[in-house]
């Protein structure tokens, strides 16, 4: 069994309210950090190897050591707990089972990067899980770990929560921002980053609930200690929110030695694909990265095992890797029609597009036209190329990474799976009743008992 | 030392230009003007946080500076990025540009309507100039284009959301110019529209700005709708005393007649000068305004075929061209008919419908 | 006339105060989420206007915000809403058959409301349950591992609720 940081203590009776939380070891992070020099937590963080959590993986350390420190401006750190890539629920479980474990971090983080004023923006479909975080809060607040003079060290620091209203886009650091502003979610042009002029044009951190609860086992046990765990630059732990077609959907937490087959088929975690069926294909970090078809799924193209890491998921590139992305891990079995897929992803994206800029704006809807048509039987093979085309233009042409995240899914998809689009194209009355099956270089290599 | 402002070096299409600092790759393309220059949808040098939207000036930047030589991983665009000394930028030689600005302009013309033959806008319409220079003559568009229920924005502006390409400059203009906005982007993603919500129309002194402002024919101008062409039109430069604005207008003239009132605009289709509703809208005289003279129009423009200004007649007679041999006539008409034979007088030739009827003089005679 | 009770009114203070002096307009979100609430679960024009004045801003600003975020009803909506799920991950689980069901049950289409002003049917993109798929969204809860037989339990204890309100 893997060593656990974040949810070790998840299935204790009444972990979520304060005194429990306490007696089993809470806000001991609190106490250590609050003794420390800000300075010196930032070095912890960036000792640690920690690596954002939301889905980019830039280092969390580096991050916090970019923020501006001008005289007399204040500075805010912002928790992004608006969770909506599909295939990703870790969070929502991490704050509706552990709300202190994310309380503590903001605690500690908050002291790190000179926040009095933090923010939790949550998205808006969660609403039940704002009662609990309020609840957690106001607990602290009553046991002196939040408020005017935390501990007696002359801290103060407040934690809000603020509810998003239904739209993916605001977890995009900027758009997040601007939503907290009161405004459309409209992602910011960059430069300038957050960190230089964020929330109301003041220095701002936005991380997200993962990294932020990380930051307390990273204090409890030091930088150095947390870093030990893991292999490469995938330091301490991971959660996977895994759905699809596996026996055992949820929240795991991994350390990032394991393999994809190990976490797949072993019954610690997915449980292997539901109704004895064949592995066919997986989206390993949400919906944005690329699916991989079983076979580079389970071992990369140089033929090594591909581990659950940033690195070994990243292995290939695009060509024959994929992503760690937010550990959203969507699995789908033989029965599954990689072309429908593609379309509900399509249509995700084009409804979530801000409209900001054309390429995304007209890009996302022209894509999801053509899948409908090509899922419908009335495509030409030529859709395919345009397809892929049209992909190609919006990638990298955006304002924010919304625009990769709608093309990249199209282009795996192509590259992948294209005989699938073509079988679609030339039965155009079969695809209508049945789906393509297993791709013929889809079988799984092997497949443990 | 003297007091100069500190430059910096930047480098377009190998064309190297020194700038003050805090200079965007945009202003700094312009500085050096020609084929260089990206177009630009969405940026308004004039109205503050405007640009980076539309996404027509991405450049590549093949070199960051002199200090960290890394080129950029992505186009940028050109409109909200500063330039770095020493930086090298790639705009009309680069092939990653070229391919990303024709993905552009499609996506841009993809729910366009292409109504140009009944839209006012056309002749002075930047996304016409862009579908020109970096469009392709079909679309692989195959879809029903997208439409919008109509709004009224009031008797002075015309709201046609089809055309719109979400620029949001007029946003700009009502946020920067005026007391009050009305009118704003609702919904999003693609049915993203600019409305009042509510049918309000837009009566701020200021608001007509948003006319000139627009790119494309999404706003214009209802007291001229449907009136003329822009191309017949002779735009010249005039002036009236305002007590609002600075009364610098360009009037498009069509004979006597003012058909419309516009800013003066510069050669990067920017208006110069503000002007109010009362200017715009109201004074529709020749005799409201001192007329200053033809307004220089680029001769790339369709308007300046009207041939309104700086008319140059060749100097070379036939003669000169002809090394001193005067054209011969290949048939003397007027040998085989007195049709147009200089030495008579039309109007004395026997027949029905002379001249006589409507001319006293020669009557007399 | 929209207006919020003495208590709501306090409770539109407390969230102002979470800002900053001169940031008010933060509290804008969560005011329509409460207006939304407060005046028959979906917003008019004049519950908007409201909202504005409350924080001293234009018409137009909260417009844009209300029209941008997909919580917020511009149209008034049933009783019950259901909103479906049919991302990705819920297709893989069937959301597709669940809409369809819903559908056949309810006798209305995908963002009509029933005749009797009961339940209005919508379909959403990702809520953030795909390990709990096929699921929707009812009100502020959440309802997963949806079956037709979970469906049919969900829309009896509706009508059941009706007619206990509307005995009382």
């Amino acid at each position: 069994m893997a060593k656990k940081l974040l949810l070790e203590k998840d299935h204790v009776e009444g972990i979520r309210h304060f005194d429990v939380y306490r007696r089993e070891g809470g806000y001991a992070a609190v106490e250590k950090a609050l003794k420390m020099e800000p300075a010196a937590i930032v070095e912890e963080v960036k000792k640690s190897g920690l690596r954002g959590r939301g889905g980019a993986g830039f280092p969390s350390g580096l991050k916090w050591s970019f923020l501006a420190k001008p005289e007399g401006v204040p500075r805010y750190l912002v928790c992004n707990a608006d969770e909506s890539e599909p295939g990703t629920f870790k969070d929502r479980y991490l704050m509706e089972f552990l709300p202190h474990l994310l309380i503590e971090g903001l605690i500690v983080s908050s002291f790190a990067l000179g926040s009095n004023r933090t923010y939790i923006y949550i998205r808006g479909e969660y609403a039940w899980i704002v009662g609990i975080l309020e609840q957690a809060i106001a607990e602290a607040k009553q046991n002196g770990f939040l408020g005017k003079n935390i501990l007696g060290t002359g801290f103060d620091c407040e934690i809000y929560v603020q509810r998003g209203a239904g739209a993916y886009i605001c977890g995009e650091e900027t758009a997040l921002i601007e939503s907290l502003e009161g405004k459309r979610g409209n992602p910011r042009i960059k430069p300038p980053f957050p960190a230089i002029k964020g929330l109301w044009d003041c220095p701002t951190v936005v991380n997200n609930v993962e990294t932020l609860a990380a930051v307390v086992p990273i204090i409890n046990m030091g930088g150095e200690e947390y870093a030990k765990i893991g292999v490469g630059r995938s330091t301490g732990t991971k959660l996977i929110s895994a759905c699809g077609n596996i026996n055992k959907p949820g929240v795991y937490e991994i350390d990032m030695t394991i393999s994809v087959e190990e976490f797949i088929y072993s019954d610690e975690y997915c449980g292997g694909i539901a109704n004895g069926k064949k592995l066919k294909a997986c989206i390993p970090g949400g919906s944005s990265v690329p699916i991989l078809p079983a076979n580079l799924l389970l071992t990369t193209a140089k033929g090594e095992p591909r581990l659950m890491n940033y690195e070994s998921l990243s292995d290939g590139g695009f060509a024959t890797g994929s992503m760690m992305g937010s550990g959203g891990f969507i699995v789908l079995d033989e029965d599954q029609c990689i072309v429908r897929h593609t379309l509900t992803l399509a249509r995700f994206y084009r409804h979530e597009s801000c409209g900001q800029c054309s390429p995304c704006r007209e890009g996302t809807g022209w894509v999801e036209k053509i899948l409908t048509k090509i899922e419908n039987g009335k495509g030409a093979i030529s859709d395919i190329d345009l397809l892929w085309d049209i992909q190609r233009k919006i990638e990298g042409n955006t304002i924010c990474p919304l625009g990769d995240a709608a093309a990249w899914p199209v282009a795996a998809a192509i590259r992948h799976f294209r005989d699938e689009f073509e079988w679609h194209v030339n039965n155009p009355e079969l695809c209508l009743t049945q789906n393509h099956g297993l791709a013929h270089y889809a079988d799984p290599i092997h497949v443990p008992a | 030392m003297s007091e100069a402002v500190k430059t910096i070096k930047v480098t377009i299409d190998n064309i190297t230009v020194d700038v003050p600092v805090g200079t965007t790759i945009l202003q700094a393309a312009r500085m050096i003007g020609g084929d260089v220059v990206p177009p630009a949808m969405c940026y308004y040098s004039k109205l503050q946080d405007s640009g980076g939207k539309c996404r027509t000036c991405l450049v590549e930047v093949s070199k960051g500076s002199e200090a960290d030589p890394r080129p950029m991983p992505k186009l940028v665009a050109s409109c909200r990025t500063g330039v770095m000394d020493g930086m090298e930028v790639k705009n009309m030689t680069s092939p990653k540009v070229e391919d990303a600005r024709n993905g552009v302009v499609e996506f841009l013309l993809l729910n366009h309507p292409l109504d140009c033959p009944v839209c006012d806008q056309a002749g002075e319409c930047h996304l016409q100039d862009l579908g020109y220079g970096h469009g392709k003559q079909g679309t692989r568009y195959e879809f029903k284009r997208r439409t919008f229920e109509k709004h009224d924005l009031g008797p002075y502006i015309q709201l046609h959301m089809t055309r719109c390409i979400l620029c949001y400059r007029c946003v700009f203009v009502a946020d920067q110019l005026t007391d009050k906005r009305s009118h704003g982007i609702l919904s999003r993603g693609d049915h993203a529209e600019i409305a009042t919500y509510i049918e309000n129309s837009l009566d701020n002194n200021f608001i007509g700005n948003v006319i000139d402002v627009c790119p494309v024919g999404a706003l214009t101008d209802k007291t001229f709708r449907f009136k003329n062409r822009v191309w017949f039109t002779k735009p010249v430069n005039a002036h009236r005393d305002c007590k609002c604005c600075s009364g610098k207008v360009t009037l498009w003239q069509r004979g006597e007649e003012v058909l419309r009132v516009t800013a003066r605009k510069d050669q990067w289709g920017e208006v110069e000068e503000w002007i109010c509703n009362e200017c715009r809208f109201e004074k529709k005289k020749t005799t409201d305004w001192t007329i200053e003279g033809p307004t220089h129009v680029s001769r790339h423009s369709v308007i300046s075929q009207g041939h309104y200004e700086n008319v140059q007649m060749p100097n070379e007679t036939f003669k000169a061209v002809h090394g001193g041999r005067n054209p011969q006539l290949l048939m003397d008409i007027h040998s085989v008919s007195e049709v147009n034979d200089p030495s008579i007088d039309l109007s004395l030739i026997n027949g029905p419908a002379t001249s006589d009827v409507y001319n006293p003089s020669t009557k007399q005679a | 006339m929209v207006k919020f009770s003495e208590d709501k009114l306090k409770e539109v203070q407390s969230m102002i105060d979470r800002y900053p002096e001169g940031k008010q307009k933060s509290a804008l979100i969560p005011l329509l989420h409460l207006a939304q609430e407060e005046f028959g679960g979906w917003l008019s024009a004049e519950t908007m206007d409201y909202v504005g004045s409350l924080l001293g801003i234009e018409p137009i600003e909260v417009y844009e915000v209300a029209t941008f975020y997909s919580m917020y009803n511009l149209k008034p909506v049933g009783k019950h809403v259901f909103e479906v799920c049919h991302t990705g991950p819920c297709m893989l689980k069937g959301s597709d058959d669940i809409i369809g069901y819903i559908k056949s049950t309810l006798g209305i289409k995908v963002g009509e409301t029933t005749a009797d002003g009961m339940f209005t049917l919508k379909t959403v993109e990702c809520l953030g349950a795909c390990g709990y798929a096929p699921m929707m969204q009812m009100g502020i809860d959440y309802r997963e591992h949806l079956t037709e037989a979970r469906v049919d339990e969900i829309i009896a204890a509706c009508r059941n609720k009706q007619q206990k309100t509307s005995k009382a």
